[in-house]
């Protein structure tokens, strides 16, 4: 069914009549779990990937460089028998992948989240609790979800300081805290789930699992393809790629710590050692980049379905939400292409993937701008409606 | 809502429940513990090569090869484990637009669920019970999932041509 077959100007054609807007309402309460949820989901996956997006402009190839040269030293130190200062430079490459390690975890934490709270609102029909009690749980979920990435972002800044454990410091303890939240958030939500499929009653119909729309339709059908190219491609990464990666990063290791102990010859990295010290940095990026192509064309699959199941709540002309279902795809598919070809077209490939990147934002922010459109068009037709029951 | 929907439902977020639960456990007694162990036994390695002492040197980079071997599938188990949940998830609410019986439904969302749990419980069996056990078994999970997901995707395209 198109989408004008069944709304006015992006808002359900059921949402024009006041019987109508108060269903629309009660299925979408102001303050109410399940918009928390979806508003929840989407900010907090918005903010994930624009966090991944500075952090791969700004940071991610200046930390590699950095790691690059303090192995080029510490490879120096085992040639000149500096054995602390080898010891000084793994301590400093440690720090440089806490930085990057960190911001990477952050990243994919929060779109994570953003996920998770996006589907509770999908499944929300079916869960079998009171309102009260899934507005608590949609607020601890979504707390969590910034508590925990904002406690692994402040890891490398925090370090240890005043620290009661030896390993873990305040920022890991606040940010396993928020990720307790979200556990208890998503146990309280199965409960729910189970408790309606033991009262065996159906559960309610729902706008957003009957979208049909072209836009709607266009995200779910790109969505489902894009998650089948993110399996095959990891299938071929693991079986072709995994284990020589391994295998290579032992020996290239080996060779370094090796040929700069005993090969002859005046140089202070040997021939042999530089060899595997560039051969060390090329399988780095190899790898790094096969696994950002294959967890991002997953990731960006699976907010591709679940925008899909949203456009009944996006308030924009139907020529707008084709368009941002048109970009948000195209992006979906740059961003993984460019990524996979970095090694070969360097920072050329990479100003295509962050452009991949920026159409996916952009999409999504105008989604979000339809759905607090919409979200705004409902309270209003709900204070109109409460307006005009006072006056009589 | 059907029997087939539920189930695929129910078990994606006890899955979600379970791959969080684990990283939990993971994050606080776990990782920054093999973290130092990785990052440790590495410099060790090149500050024995800088006394030339080689065979302290290799015992330690094999030190370190393992205990990185160890946390990729640690943390592979994790992820996948999460983003395999949503997937199920998100396929639940979409599960009546397939255009298969039941049946055919009840089987599909199986294989699903038995991939979903099966593929990272291999991965992370690799670290206990021998690498070729764990391997076989990821395999065949992984197998099973895109063969399922290739017939849902399916399942969507014949829906959508009736």
């Amino acid at each position: 069914m198109s989408s004008g077959a069944r709304s006015v100007g992006g808002v359900p054609r059921s949402l024009s009549g006041p019987a109508g807007a108060s269903v629309a309402t009660a299925a979408f309460p102001r303050l109410g779990a399940r918009r928390l949820l979806v508003l929840g989901g989407l900010a907090l996956f918005l903010a994930g990937t624009i966090l991944g997006d500075v952090f791969a402009v700004f940071i991610l190839h200046p930390n590699a460089d950095r790691i690059g040269e303090a192995l080029v030293a510490a490879t120096a130190a085992v040639r000149q028998h500096r054995a602390e200062d080898a010891g000084r430079s793994f301590d400093a490459i440690g720090g440089f992948l806490e930085n990057r390690g960190t911001k990477v975890d952050a990243h994919s934490h929060m779109i994570g989240f953003g996920y998770l709270a996006m589907l509770l609102a999908i499944l929300f029909p079916w869960v079998r609790l009171s309102e009260t009690a899934s507005r608590r749980l949609a607020a601890l979920l979504v707390t969590g979800g910034v508590v925990l990435p904002a406690g692994v972002f402040a890891i490398h800044y925090v370090g240890l300081a005043y620290s009661p454990l030896t390993s873990i410091g305040w920022a890991s303890i606040v940010a396993d805290a928020g990720g307790l939240l979200v556990v208890i958030a998503c146990a309280g939500f199965l409960g729910g789930l189970w408790r309606q499929w033991r009262s065996g009653e159906p559960a309610v119909e729902d706008t957003l699992l009957r979208e049909r729309s072209w836009a709607g339709r266009v995200l779910m059908a790109g969505g489902t393809l894009l998650i089948l190219a993110g399996f095959l491609h990891g299938a071929w990464f693991a079986g072709v790629d995994l284990y020589a990666q391994e295998q290579q990063d032992r020996d290239l290791l080996t060779t370094m710590a090796e040929s700069a102990a005993l090969d002859p010859g005046p140089g202070v990295i040997p021939e042999r050692a530089g060899a595997a010290l560039n051969a060390y940095g090329i399988l780095q990026a190899d790898h790094a980049v096969k696994i950002a192509a294959h967890s991002h064309i997953i990731e960006f699959g699976l907010i591709a379905l679940m925008a899909g199941f949203f456009q009944p709540l996006v308030f924009l002309s139907e020529a707008w939400k084709r368009r941002w279902a048109v970009v948000l795809l195209a992006g979906s598919v740059t961003l993984p292409v460019a990524v996979l070809a970095e090694l070969k077209f360097g920072l050329v490939a990479g100003g295509v993937a962050d452009v991949g990147g920026a159409l996916v934002i952009a999409a999504l922010a105008g989604m979000l701008a339809g759905v607090l459109r919409y979200t705004g068009r409902l309270d209003a037709v709900a204070d109109a409606g409460a307006m005009s029951r006072g006056g009589r | 809502m059907k029997r087939s929907q539920q189930l695929l439902a129910v078990a994606g977020l006890a899955l979600a429940v379970w791959a969080m639960a684990y990283g939990f456990y993971y994050a606080v007694w776990i990782e920054h513990q093999t973290l130092d162990h990785i990052g440790g036994s590495l410099a060790g390695a090149f500050q024995h090569a800088a006394l030339r002492e080689a065979a302290a040197s290799h015992a330690s980079l094999a030190d370190y090869a393992r205990a990185k071997y160890v946390y990729t599938r640690e943390v592979d188990a994790h992820s996948h484990w999460m983003g395999l949940a949503m997937i199920l998830m998100v396929l639940a609410a979409l599960w009546n637009r397939l255009a298969f019986g039941e049946g055919a439904r009840g089987a599909l969302a199986g294989v699903l669920i038995f991939g979903a749990y099966g593929f990272p419980l291999g991965v992370l069996l690799q670290n206990y019970v021998g690498h070729g056990i764990g391997q076989g078994i990821a395999v065949v999970a992984s197998g099973l999932l895109i063969v399922a997901l290739g017939a849902v995707a399916l399942g969507f395209a014949r829906e959508r041509a009736s």
